[in-house]
């Protein structure tokens, strides 16, 4: 049993002091972003980024404090759905649906258990799911040359934008961006400068550091600002939440449901291109049809708060899986862990399995660690963060703002970095209003060099003949995967989007 | 109209783009396809998106008025400055100024504006530099 040694191993790494304490804090802070509106799980790690990365901490200890960030808002997210009814982050939207209706009855307390027992179910499933997939998605991965890889981030990008947007050209825009944002710098084949006007500081190219936090952490900062959204959403409402286990008949009427919307929302998380917004969103459709005869669902039935929080945690462990093995992301918030892991220098995909064993098997023990730890905290604890909804934005936003100022400024203790962290705030900002999803232009900004080494890599090894990108097999059936992932959502999509967005504000852009 | 002037301009980009791309200059020891062949791909995307957002734009976005839009501006001023004083007047007071005005502009009283940006400083400065180690900027009084 290779899986089980590898699994003995990597709790082994886990279970150090250090590493358990930074899935605590992991854990903590992740609840409390998740259960804030305006914070998510991808501005949320994307402001911690920096700080794991200037205070020094290894590899492993980065990820295990940033993915329990990423676990731990999961969880969080569903407390001010239920509360009051505003989604703490968007994967949680569902659950306002009969989340609410369950509080208003005076069952917020059995509300808030039961989801985060379903939580933990959709979370802990999906986490074996990892171990399972992603070796063998990994052996796969093996089998791409550049001219695969190169098809592989064409893949990404078409199908980040069938979910991610309501609109494919901004979607495409976006990612072009993105792409063309990551061209700054010296080029790395031949070590000419592009792009970069003279000014010595472009060289090394922009920091994708500094345009996550500008875009995620500062545009929200500037939202905030917009709205004059001073005050507390739970100000002047009393949240009351009662008995806190649910009657084991509970439990029991909504295990099949957990069950089933955990492998659907694993499946949801692991393809391209979704994330836990959409698993959350199908299991909660899933289920509807599948159990609602008595059309309860929407008032408060127990089944429509357990499905979506079991769908939305098991896709955040699926869309782990592509992140990992191949390298490239499918969701908001595992676009911007992939950020951490080149900013410590390791590349994800097939060889990460082989040269670091103990980063991935590191990582995924600690994911069990994490989620006994969010169990803990979102049951018996819940009544912590529920204070947490009080705290009002306008003391919250400056903290935010300034601590994203001291991680970027922690890394390279230049003005010059804060002035293009603004600049992509404002940036944010304006395309935010301007409903253009801002996940493609990270997911450019990071595998842009990536994506452009695999194409010259690909022609040059065959002589500048460009048709060798869809010579193999394989690669042709990524190209058309690619196409029908971009394709399809203009067809069938819209209906579905529209009602993943019906809230069409600024969250939508930067939906995970 | 948002969309049009938005998708124009992705199209004037692209343009800018492309010429700046064309302006790069090649080294003698290139591979096969050059360090121009892949942002001029990412141009014709970008331009070939900026026009279809221009000929089929979406509904227009909610504009705030012109008063909060200078708010922002106002923000981004701040910042700015905030960034240009760091190195000279030190982290925790240009960081007080900044948090201070960010509370009070988001709607805090007096009282909460003066907590919120004292706190937010020293308590940065406190968990980050003093007790994790980070180095902030310094100033003439050495913090």
């Amino acid at each position: 049993m290779e899986l089980l040694a590898n699994l003995g191993d990597g709790f082994a790494i886990a279970l150090s002091w250090q590493n358990i304490g930074l899935a605590l804090l992991g854990c903590f802070l992740g609840t409390i972003m998740g259960a804030l509106p305006g914070l998510g799980p991808s501005n949320g790690v994307a402001i911690l980024i920096p700080l794991a990365f200037t205070l020094g901490l290894g590899a492993t200890p980065s990820l295990i404090l940033l993915t329990s960030v990423y676990y731990g808002a999961m969880y969080g997210g569903r407390i001010s759905s239920i509360l009051l009814n505003i989604p703490g982050d968007e994967p949680a939207m569902m659950t306002c649906l009969d989340g609410h209706p369950m509080a208003k009855k005076g069952l917020a307390g059995e509300a808030l258990s039961l989801s985060g027992i379903a939580s933990f179910v959709g979370a802990f499933l999906a986490t074996w799911g990892l171990i399972l997939l992603a070796p063998q998605l990994v052996k796969i991965a093996l089998l791409f040359g550049p001219a695969e890889y190169f098809a592989l981030f064409a893949l990404a990008f078409m199908t980040l934008g069938g979910v991610s947007s309501t609109n494919q050209a901004k979607s495409a825009f976006a990612a072009a961006l993105g792409l063309g944002l990551a061209t700054i710098g010296v080029d790395t084949q031949t070590g000419v400068p592009r792009f970069t006007f003279g000014e010595v500081h472009l060289y090394d190219g922009l920091d994708f550091l500094v345009a996550i936090v500008g875009l995620f952490a500062l545009s929200e900062v500037f939202i905030f600002l917009e709205t004059r959204h001073g005050g507390s959403d739970a100000a002047g409402r009393k949240l009351t939440i009662g008995k806190l286990y649910p009657p084991v008949s509970m439990i029991r009427q909504t295990t099949p449901t957990m069950l089933r919307t955990s492998f659907l929302g694993f499946i949801a998380g692991v393809l391209p291109g979704a994330g836990a917004s959409l698993g959350s969103f199908i299991s909660y459709s899933m289920e509807k049809k599948l159990v609602d005869k008595e059309g309860t669902f929407g008032t408060g039935d127990p089944r429509g708060v357990a499905a979506p929080e079991a769908g939305n945690n098991a896709a955040a462990g699926g869309a782990l899986v592509p992140m990992l093995a191949l390298g490239v992301p499918g969701s908001g918030t595992t676009a911007v862990l992939l950020a951490v892991l080149l900013a410590l220098n390791i590349t994800p995909g097939p060889l990460l399995f082989s040269q670091n064993p103990d980063v991935v098997w590191g990582l995924i023990a600690a994911l069990f660690i994490a989620n006994f730890m969010l169990l803990a905290m979102n049951i018996p604890m819940v009544g912590l963060f529920t204070r947490v909804l009080m705290i009002p934005s306008r003391i919250l936003m400056p903290i935010v703002a300034m601590v994203s100022f001291v991680g970027i400024y922690g890394i390279s203790g230049s003005t010059f970095d804060l002035l293009v962290m603004i600049g992509f705030g404002v940036m944010g900002w304006v395309l935010r209003k301007l409903d253009v999803p801002l996940v493609p232009i990270i997911l450019g900004t990071l595998l842009g060099n990536a994506m452009e080494n695999n194409l010259r890599r690909a022609v040059t090894i065959d002589n500048g003949n460009w048709w060798t990108l869809i010579d193999s097999p394989l690669a042709i059936a990524l190209w058309a995967i690619a196409i029908i992932g971009f394709v399809l959502p203009l067809i069938v999509g819209a209906r579905v989007k529209a009602k993943m967005h019906q809230r069409r504000d600024e969250e939508g852009a930067i939906s995970d | 109209m948002s969309d049009r002037i938005f998708g124009v301009f992705g199209i004037i980009l692209a343009a800018g783009y492309v010429i700046a791309a064309l302006a790069i200059e090649e080294s003698f020891l290139s591979d096969a396809v050059g360090p121009k062949a892949f942002p001029l791909i990412i141009a014709a995307i970008l331009a070939l998106s900026g026009a279809v957002i221009a000929l089929r734009p979406d509904p227009e976005p909610h504009w705030p008025a012109l008063a909060r839009l200078a708010e922002v501006a106002a923000a981004v001023v701040v910042l700015i400055l905030y960034a240009e004083m760091l190195p000279v007047a030190g982290f925790v007071i240009a960081t007080a100024f900044a948090a201070a005005y960010l509370a009070w502009r988001l709607g805090s009283g007096p009282l909460e504006t003066v907590a919120v940006g004292a706190g937010t400083s020293i308590g940065i400065y406190v968990t980050f530099h003093l007790i994790l180690g980070l180095s902030l900027a310094k100033g003439p009084l050495g913090f």
